[in-house]
C-alpha cells in the first residue's frame, strides 16, 4: 500500500511554517430505552436481528413515530452547551443507497437543527506549563438514526474491500444519534491535537453527567469524526480541511491530528494542495488512508420529512428542561477544586488523566481528597501507564482502592504493604481484606512476636548492638531493617526501633 | 430542450436504475416534455410565500419511550431473497457509503 | 339469493346478517361465486384466498350464535387495494418488485375492518405503486371498466372499482394521492371518497407520496361509503400525520341527504375548455339540481388551480423517489443478477430496472431530478409554494360557501392503451382531483349521470373544508337520493350485465 510511504513532516517543524484549525463532528448514540422511531428495544449486544420490527426495518408501508425522550435528550445536550433551542424545525430525509440504510434514506436533519450556536469550554493541559482553556464553538446539534452494521465476509481481511459477500444486522438501525458539529477551532498551536482530545473528553462527560448516553467510544456510542486543515502561517485563509473517521477513542483523536497535520504540512511543502476528502485512522499505525474516492459527487437530495410532523418545544418544556439540568462537569470541577482544596494545576492533573471520576468515587468511598489523589495519580497511574490502557480500565474500583487507604490509616497496613495489595485486587485476586487475609500482609502489631524477631536481630548482628549499646543510635538502623526483612515489611518501622532500642538500653 | 440525455443517465444512477440505452432515449424525449410541462409553477410569483411540507397543521407527535413487542428473527428475515447466521446476505458493497 | 345478495348494498347485508336474515358465510360465498363468474374478464382481483374469506365469515356467523352484538359491517366483503398490508395475504402494489411479498404485520385499516367483522374478500389490482389513472401499470394487467370492458375503470385504486362496479363486492378501499379514489368512482359510476388527510391512517399503507396519500372507501351508495368511512377511520398512533380528533358525522349526514340553505360554490378553473362536452352537461345539470334542493349556488375562482397539476407533479414524484428507494433487493422482493461477482449497487440497479415499469422509472426519475441540488428550489420549493396557494385558494373559497363543487374527471373512462405512453394526458385524469389533495381537504365524487356523447358515467366532485368530510357526504347523498328518485333507480342499473364465464385467460 502506497499509503504507508507517505512522507511525513516532524510536528514540531510543521507548526513552524502553519497553523492547525481542527473541527469535530461527533455522534452519540442515546441511551434511550426504545429506538428512535420505534419500540424495539436498544441493548447493545443483542443476537442479530432480534431488536428489529416492521418500522426500523423500513418494511413497505411501515411509518416512524418520534420517540419523546429522544427530542427531550437531544433538548438536555444543547441547553448544556449553551445552544439556542429552535422554536420550530422538522427531520429531513437525506437520501442514499446503503445496504445497511434499511430505507436507503436516513431520517435525520439538514438545515433546522434542534441546536445551534452554542460553545463548550475545554481545559487543555500541554505537557509542561498551566492549562489554557479553549472555547469551542458548537454549530448544531441535531437528531438522526443509526443504520445497521454489516459484517464482511470472504476476501482475505474481513474488511470491506476485497470482501465476497456481506452480512448485514439490524439491530442498530433506528437507534436515535445525536450529531454535535463544532465551528472550526483556529488558533490552538502544537495544542491542536490536544485540544481535540480534550473537547470529546469534556464532551462525554458532559453526556454522561446528563445520563442521556453510555458514551462508550469501544462500543462505539461515542464516535468521532475529526477535521483538520493548515494555514500557512500568517497567510490568514484557511486550507482545505479532510474528515478522518473511524476514530475509536480519546488517545485517537490525539494521534490522528497529529498525523494529518505531519502529512498535510509534507503535502502543501511539496507545493500540491490538500484533497477534500473522507480519510480513515489506523488504530494499530496511528496513520489515516484516504477513502474510496466517490466517482460522483453525493447529492443526498435533502427534503423534509414528510412522515413526520415538526417538532415546536415550547418555551415552558425548554425551561423546565434547563431548571432540571444536573450539575456540570465544569461546575462540579470547580466545586470540587474548592472541596478537596487542590491548585489549578493538581486539578488539570485529575482532569488530564481522566482520574475525576475515579478520585471522587474514592472519596465518597470514604478516603481522604489527598489519600484518593496521591493512590490514582501514583501507583495506580504507572500500573496503567506500564499495562497500557486508561486507568478507568484497571480492573479496581474506587471503594477498593478507599479500603487499602482506610487500611493505611488504620495502621493495619504501611504504604509498601499496600502496594502489594492493590496489585493483588488488580490480579484479580479479590477485596483488599482478601489479599491481606490470603498474603498475610497485615502489619504485625504484637509486641511479643516482633521482640522475637528483634533478639534474632541482635544475636545476628553482635557488632552492631554493640555500638548501639555503646550510644550510637542511628547504627539501629541497620537492625531495623533486619526485622523488617524478617517480618516480609509486616512490622511498623516505629515501633521496631523503640523496641530495639529497650532491649539495647539505650531507650 | 430542459433535460439531456446525460443528465437522464445521470439521474437513473442516482436512482439505481439500470436504464438500457433504449430506455434512457425514450425516458429522455419524455422526461423533457413532463419537465417542460411541470415548469409552469415557476410562472407564479410566490415572492414570501412559504412552502407547504404538510398540508394539515400537526406539531409535537410523540410517543412515549416505552418496548413494544419485536419481529422475531424468523419472521424479520422470511421474505429476505438471501439469508447466512440470521443476518440479510447481500452482494459485496462496493462504497463506502 | 346468490345474485340478488351481490346487488344488495353493504347497508342492507349488514342488517340482513345482524338480523339473522342471511348468514355471513352465505354472504361471502355469493361474492366469491361472483368473483368466480367474472372477473377473468373484469381482473379486479390479484388475490382471492377464498379459504381465509370463508373462515372469517363462519367467525362473523358464530360470534352471531353466540349471541354477541354485530356492527353495521359485520360479515361484509370488502375488496382490498394491493397496497394495503395484509398479514395473511400478499401485498404487491401491482409490482412485479413485491411479487409475492407477504407483510409480516398488518395495516391499521384492515386491521380495524377485520376488527369490526368485515370480510377481507382479497386484495385488487392498482397501478404498480399508486401511480396511475388507469390500472395499466399494473405488473398483472389492466383491470376493465363493467361499464366497457375495452375500457379503463380508472386508477389508480381501479381493482377496487372495478369489483364494486361488478357486484363483486359491495364495499371496497382505496388510496388517493392525486384522485386515485374519486377518478376510478368516476369513471366507473360509483361513490368514491378521498377523507381529510390524516383521518384515516396511513400505517401499513405502501407509500407512493406520503404527504398526499390517503386512504379511502369506494362504494354503490353515498351511505354505504359512509359506513365504511367510519368504520376505518380515526385516530392512530402509529401515523404521525394522523389526526386526534373524532371521525367526522359522515353516517348521519349520508343519512341527513339534504342541502337546503348550503352555500354551493362552483369553481371557475374547472371547467370549460378541455372538458368532455358531455361531462359538462351533466355536470351543469347537477348544479341545477343542487339549486333546486334549495342550495345556494355562486361561482368561485380559485386562481391557483390551474398550477395544482405541475405542483402535484412535482411533490408526488419527488416523495416517490424517496419512498421508493428500499426496494433495493437486499431486505425482502425481487433481487436480479446476484451471481457472486456484481456489487449490491449493481444488484440494486438491475433488480430495479427489472422491477419496475416504465411510469415508476419515469416518475422516480423525475422526482430525482426535482430534488437534486441546483434544481431544488426551482421545482421542488416552488411546487411547495403552489401548495400554500392552493390551501389559501381553497381557505378563501371556504369563507363564502360551505362546499366547492366541480366534475370529478375532465373526461369518462378512455380506452384501454390510449393514453399509455403518453404521459401528459394521462396525468390529465387527476386534473379536477388534485387541489384537494395538495390541500388535504375532504373530497367526493358521487354518480351524475351518463356523458349524453358516450353513454359512459359522469361524476360530480364534492369537496369540504378539512375535517368537515360529512358535508361532502350530505351533498353527495341528496344529489344521489334526488337522481334515483328522478331516474328511478339507480344509475348502475343501466350498466350492461357482464356474462358469467371465465372470460379471456386471467394474467395470473
Amino acid at each position: 500500500m502506497t499509503e504507508t510511504a507517505t512522507r511525513l513532516v516532524p510536528f514540531d517543524e510543521a507548526l513552524t511554517r502553519y497553523e492547525p484549525v481542527i473541527g469535530l463532528e461527533t455522534h452519540v448514540e442515546l441511551g434511550t430505552r426504545s429506538k428512535m422511531f420505534c419500540g424495539c428495544p436498544t441493548t447493545f449486544g443483542a443476537e442479530p436481528n432480534t431488536q428489529v420490527c416492521p418500522v426500523c426495518l423500513g418494511l413497505p408501508g411501515s411509518l416512524p413515530v418520534t420517540n419523546a425522550a429522544a427530542i427531550e435528550f437531544t433538548i438536555r445536550i444543547g441547553l448544556a452547551l449553551n445552544c439556542t433551542i429552535a422554536p420550530w424545525c422538522r427531520f429531513a430525509r437525506k437520501n442514499y443507497f446503503y445496504p445497511d440504510m434499511p430505507k436507503n434514506f436516513q431520517i435525520s436533519q439538514y438545515d433546522e437543527p434542534l441546536c445551534t450556536d452554542g460553545w463548550l469550554d475545554v481545559d487543555v493541559q500541554p505537557d509542561d506549563g498551566p492549562a489554557r482553556v479553549v472555547r469551542v464553538e458548537i454549530e448544531r446539534v441535531h437528531l438522526e438514526e443509526d443504520t445497521g452494521k454489516s459484517l464482511h465476509k470472504g476476501g482475505s481481511t474481513g474488511r470491506i474491500h476485497g470482501a465476497d459477500y456481506s452480512l448485514v444486522d439490524y439491530n442498530r438501525a433506528g437507534i436515535p444519534l445525536v450529531e454535535i458539529v463544532t465551528k472550526p477551532v483556529p488558533g490552538t498551536g502544537a495544542l491542536a491535537p490536544q485540544a481535540g482530545r480534550s473537547y470529546v473528553t469534556e464532551l462525554r462527560d458532559l453526556l454522561r453527567a446528563l445520563g442521556v448516553s453510555d458514551v462508550r467510544m469501544e462500543e462505539g456510542s461515542l464516535r468521532a469524526d475529526v477535521n483538520t486543515s493548515l494555514t500557512p502561517a500568517g497567510s490568514g485563509r484557511w486550507g482545505t480541511r479532510t474528515e478522518t473517521r473511524n476514530v475509536n477513542s480519546l488517545r485517537s483523536v490525539e494521534r490522528a491530528i497529529r498525523y494529518e497535520i505531519e502529512r498535510q504540512a509534507a503535502v502543501l511543502d511539496a507545493g500540491h494542495r490538500v484533497m477534500q476528502e473522507t480519510r480513515h485512522f489506523h488504530e494499530d499505525s496511528g496513520i489515516t488512508t484516504a477513502g474510496r474516492s466517490k466517482e460522483e459527487a453525493q447529492d443526498y437530495r435533502y427534503f423534509p420529512e414528510p412522515d413526520l410532523v415538526p417538532i415546536a418545544p415550547s418555551p415552558e418544556w425548554v425551561a423546565e428542561l434547563r431548571t432540571s439540568l444536573p450539575e456540570l462537569p465544569s461546575a462540579r470541577r470547580a466545586r470540587l477544586r474548592s472541596e478537596w482544596a487542590l491548585s489549578d494545576l493538581d486539578m488539570a492533573a485529575l482532569a488530564h488523566a481522566d482520574a475525576l471520576d475515579l478520585v471522587a468515587g474514592t472519596v465518597a468511598a470514604g478516603a481522604t481528597p489527598a489519600d484518593a489523589r496521591k493512590w490514582w495519580l501514583g501507583e495506580l497511574r504507572q500500573r496503567a501507564n506500564a499495562a497500557g490502557v486508561e486507568l478507568s480500565a484497571l480492573s479496581i474500583t474506587p471503594a477498593q482502592v478507599a479500603r487499602v487507604s482506610e487500611l493505611v490509616a488504620s495502621g493495619v497496613l504501611n504504604d509498601q504493604l499496600a502496594r502489594q495489595v492493590l496489585d493483588g485486587v488488580i490480579a484479580g485476586e479479590g477485596s483488599p481484606d482478601d489479599i491481606v487475609r490470603d498474603r498475610q500482609l497485615g502489619i504485625v502489631s504484637d509486641d511479643s512476636a516482633l521482640i522475637a524477631a528483634v533478639d534474632d536481630a541482635i544475636a545476628a548482628h553482635p557488632d552492631v548492638a554493640d555500638k548501639v549499646r555503646g550510644g550510637k543510635t542511628q547504627a539501629a538502623g541497620v537492625l531495623v531493617g533486619a526485622v523488617m526483612k524478617a517480618t516480609r515489611g509486616r512490622a511498623d518501622a516505629t515501633r521496631v526501633r523503640q523496641l530495639i532500642l529497650g532491649r539495647l538500653g539505650a531507650a | 430542450m430542459s433535460i439531456t440525455r446525460d443528465e437522464v443517465a445521470h439521474l437513473a444512477r442516482l436512482a439505481r436504475i439500470a436504464l438500457t440505452d433504449a430506455e434512457l432515449d425514450h425516458f429522455a424525449g419524455q422526461l423533457d416534455v413532463i419537465i417542460s410541462a411541470v415548469a409552469r409553477v415557476q410562472e407564479v410569483t410566490a415572492e414570501g410565500i412559504p412552502a407547504t411540507s404538510h398540508a394539515v397543521p400537526l406539531t409535537n407527535v410523540f410517543r412515549p419511550d416505552e418496548l413494544t413487542e419485536c419481529l422475531t428473527a424468523e419472521a424479520a428475515l422470511a421474505a429476505a431473497p438471501a439469508v447466512e447466521d440470521q443476518r440479510f446476505r447481500v452482494p459485496r458493497i462496493l462504497a463506502e457509503e | 339469493m346468490t345474485a340478488e345478495l351481490t346487488r344488495m348494498t353493504a347497508a342492507q347485508l349488514g342488517s340482513a346478517i345482524a338480523a339473522g336474515e342471511v348468514s355471513a358465510t352465505e354472504v361471502t360465498r355469493a361474492h366469491l361465486d361472483r368473483v368466480a363468474a367474472v372477473d377473468g374478464q373484469v381482473h379486479a382481483f390479484l388475490h382471492v384466498p377464498s379459504e381465509l374469506a370463508l373462515a372469517a365469515a363462519r367467525m362473523v356467523d358464530d360470534r352471531r350464535a353466540a349471541g354477541q352484538p354485530l356492527g353495521p359491517l359485520a360479515g361484509v366483503p370488502v375488496a382490498v387495494k394491493d397496497v394495503f398490508a395484509t398479514a395473511d395475504m400478499p401485498t404487491t402494489c401491482g409490482s412485479r418488485i413485491l411479487d409475492g411479498w407477504q407483510p409480516p404485520y398488518e395495516s391499521t385499516v384492515t386491521r380495524r375492518l377485520r376488527e369490526a367483522g368485515a370480510i377481507v374478500l382479497g386484495k385488487t389490482n392498482m397501478d404498480e405503486f399508486a401511480m396511475g389513472s388507469s390500472t395499466e401499470n399494473s405488473a398483472f394487467g389492466p383491470s376493465r371498466n363493467p361499464w366497457d370492458l375495452t375500457r379503463v375503470p380508472g386508477g389508480s385504486s381501479g381493482g377496487s372499482s372495478a369489483a364494486v362496479t361488478a357486484c363483486e363486492a359491495p364495499l371496497g378501499i382505496g388510496t388517493d394521492t392525486g384522485g386515485s379514489i374519486r377518478q376510478p368512482g368516476a369513471v366507473c359510476g360509483i361513490v368514491g371518497v378521498k377523507p381529510t388527510y390524516g383521518g384515516s391512517s396511513r400505517y401499513g399503507v405502501v407509500a407512493f407520496a406520503s404527504s398526499l396519500d390517503t386512504p379511502g372507501p369506494l362504494a354503490r351508495t353515498v351511505l354505504d361509503a359512509a359506513l365504511l368511512h367510519e368504520a376505518m377511520s380515526g385516530h392512530d398512533p402509529c401515523d404521525s400525520t394522523s389526526i386526534d380528533a373524532p371521525v367526522p358525522p359522515v353516517v348521519a349526514a349520508a343519512r341527513q341527504a339534504d342541502v337546503e340553505g348550503m352555500r354551493i360554490g362552483v369553481v371557475t378553473e374547472l371547467g370549460g375548455e378541455g372538458y368532455q362536452p358531455g361531462v359538462l352537461t351533466r355536470f351543469g345539470e347537477a348544479v341545477e339540481l343542487l339549486e333546486s334542493l334549495g342550495a345556494k349556488i355562486t361561482e368561485v375562482s380559485c386562481p391557483h388551480f390551474v398550477y395544482a397539476l405541475p405542483a402535484y407533479y412535482l411533490i408526488a414524484p419527488s416523495e416517490c423517489s424517496s419512498n421508493l428507494a428500499r426496494f433495493d433487493a437486499m431486505r425482502y422482493g425481487l433481487r436480479v443478477g446476484d451471481d457472486g461477482t456484481r456489487s449490491a449497487e449493481e444488484v440494486m440497479s438491475l433488480t430495479r430496472e427489472v422491477g419496475f415499469g416504465a411510469e415508476v422509472k419515469r416518475r422516480i426519475m423525475l422526482g430525482t431530478y426535482a430534488l437534486s441540488s441546483g434544481y431544488y428550489d426551482a421545482y421542488y420549493g416552488k411546487a411547495q409554494q403552489v401548495r400554500t396557494l392552493v390551501i389559501r385558494d381553497f381557505e378563501a373559497a371556504f369563507e363564502q360557501v360551505d362546499v366547492l363543487v366541480s366534475p370529478s374527471t375532465p373526461t369518462t373512462a378512455f380506452k384501454i392503451g390510449e393514453r399509455v405512453d403518453d404521459p401528459i394526458a394521462m396525468y390529465l385524469a387527476d386534473l379536477c382531483t388534485i387541489p384537494s389533495d395538495l390541500a388535504g381537504n375532504a373530497a367526493l365524487s358521487v354518480p351524475c349521470g351518463l356523458a349524453p356523447d358516450d353513454g359512459l358515467p359522469v361524476g360530480l366532485q364534492v369537496m369540504a373544508p378539512v375535517l368537515a368530510d360529512d358535508r361532502a357526504y350530505r351533498v353527495g347523498a341528496a344529489v344521489e337520493a334526488a337522481l334515483t328518485e328522478r331516474w328511478g333507480h339507480p344509475l348502475l342499473d343501466e350498466a350492461p350485465a357482464l356474462a358469467a364465464g371465465p372470460g379471456e385467460e386471467r394474467d395470473r
